[in-house]
């Protein structure tokens, strides 16, 4: 009797060992975005498998005691995902699927348009994403590269850190279109930044007599990298006489400002643009 | 150091906001790690802290209850759509979920040189629980380390990626 007991109670343990401890499903640990995979299942019958995560749901009917093949693009937003089947909800396996290669980069440069010469004036900064818009937070290199028409190019590269990169570099001495690209694992994009002259350097000009009035013409108005200054840029000529003044704002025609003022003998007369002051003159009794 | 200190004061106050809101995770925040050109000024950190930790309650929300309009004060671009669609697979598949957030250890990583952008990092424990039909079908403890862009827009910022990276 005892060696009866004792034999039903070692059956009653050998039957329910292989259900202690045993998951019904043995996921991969990573998975990597859109790839396929296989998720091993234990047990007998049919059931749902059901795979949760903040990336996506996914439910299959699936035969269990054999591999469950989970195709191609079936889940591809990176994250944390628990799986289980409806026959053994509380065992649940767990896994993470990561960012695949990188497809594709957001690419923000600013500004769009500065001027010439300054020094880290132009920023861009860029995360790198998989075909799946996951960050790919793996370090990824990222070219940087800058070409101004009749200037050197300028390359950087720059160390993406948790999927994003940025960089600041010196805008050209010369003016022109600037094609900015950042490149990313075969990945690239482009932006334009207009380079324009900067604020005149210095403003001369020269005056001739016009009967009762003088003419007033500027030299060709240039930036300290000697690009043109842009044709509507206000010149301001002001002619001070005992007393009195008169001001003409006039804009730049083919890069130089022409104006004609009445002769005043004694007058002061000075120019400017902006806070740049050119030379001045006095005009003779 | 001198700039250290309004940040620690402003993120105490934040956990103690989030307490008196009855909030039950514990936020800590480490002081910003920055990679980039841009300094971020204290009151910034403290209201990307804040909106990230009111995006969880959304998020939560939100799948709790099959809901993707809950996400749109917290959530925009690839995140809120992701998380739609989430939430339309869920529908379809008969099944609600709650990510209960217990902790989060948090340090902004990144501010981006025009400052439209806020990296952040989280190591964040939290459960997620899977019901139908109002019987809990699985449950998991999680910690995983998220990685977290934000943007600003009108009147607070908006998380446009969230992505965990796992244990």
């Amino acid at each position: 009797m005892r060696t009866g007991y004792a034999a039903l109670l070692g059956g009653v343990m050998l039957a329910a060992a292989p259900m202690l401890g045993a998951q019904a499903l043995t996921a991969p640990k990573t998975v990597e975005a859109g790839s396929s995979f296989s998720i091993e299942s234990r047990g007998s019958g049919q059931a749902t498998l059901y795979i949760v995560g903040l990336g996506g749901v996914v439910t299959r009917d699936v035969q269990l005691g054999s591999p469950i093949s989970i195709a191609e693009g079936t889940v591809f937003n990176a994250g944390h995902y628990i799986a289980y089947v409806s026959t053994s909800p509380n065992e649940v396996a767990t896994f993470d699927v990561v960012p695949a290669k990188v497809a594709d980069i957001s690419f923000l440069a600013r500004p769009s348009r500065l001027p010439v010469g300054l020094r880290n004036g132009i920023t861009g900064a860029v995360y790198v994403f998989d075909a799946y818009q996951n960050l790919v937070t793996t370090p990824t290199p990222v070219s940087f590269n800058i070409s101004t028409p009749n200037a050197a190019p300028e390359n950087r590269t720059a160390q993406a850190k948790n999927g994003a990169a940025w960089i600041a570099l010196d805008s050209s001495p010369k003016e022109g279109a600037a094609h900015f690209v950042a490149r990313a694992g075969g990945v690239s994009a482009v932006r334009v930044i207009q380079q324009v002259p900067g604020d005149p350097c210095g403003i001369k000009m020269s005056a001739k007599p016009n009967g009762k009035r003088i003419t007033l013409q500027t030299d060709p108005v240039r930036d300290c990298s000697g690009n043109a200054v842009p044709d509507g840029t206000i010149v301001t000529f002001t002619e001070n006489y005992h007393g009195g003044q008169s001001t003409v704002d006039v804009p730049l025609k083919r890069g130089v400002a022409q104006v004609e003022m009445p002769a005043i003998p004694g007058a002061n007369i000075t120019v400017a643009s902006g806070v740049v002051l050119g030379n001045e003159i006095r005009w003779g009794k | 150091m001198t700039m250290l200190r309004p940040f620690v004061v402003a993120t105490m106050v934040l956990i103690a906001s989030a307490a008196l809101a009855g909030a039950q995770a514990t936020v800590h925040v480490t002081p910003p790690n920055l990679d980039g050109p841009r300094n971020l000024a204290d009151q910034t950190a403290t209201a990307v802290v804040k909106n990230y930790i009111e995006s969880w309650e959304s998020l939560n929300a939100a799948l709790a209850a099959n809901q993707p309009e809950q996400l749109d004060r917290d959530f925009v671009g690839a995140a809120k759509q992701k998380l739609t669609e989430t939430i339309r697979q869920q529908a379809k598949a008969g099944i609600r979920t709650t990510y209960k957030d217990r902790s989060h250890d948090i340090q902004i990583v990144f501010y981006s040189p025009e400052g439209l952008s806020v990296e952040l990092v989280d190591n964040v424990e939290y459960d997620v629980q899977v019901s139908s039909k109002g019987k809990t079908m699985a449950a998991q403890p999680v910690h995983s380390r998220y990685v977290v862009v934000m943007t600003p827009t009108e009147v607070r910022w908006r998380v446009r990626v969230l992505q965990a990276e796992g244990e």
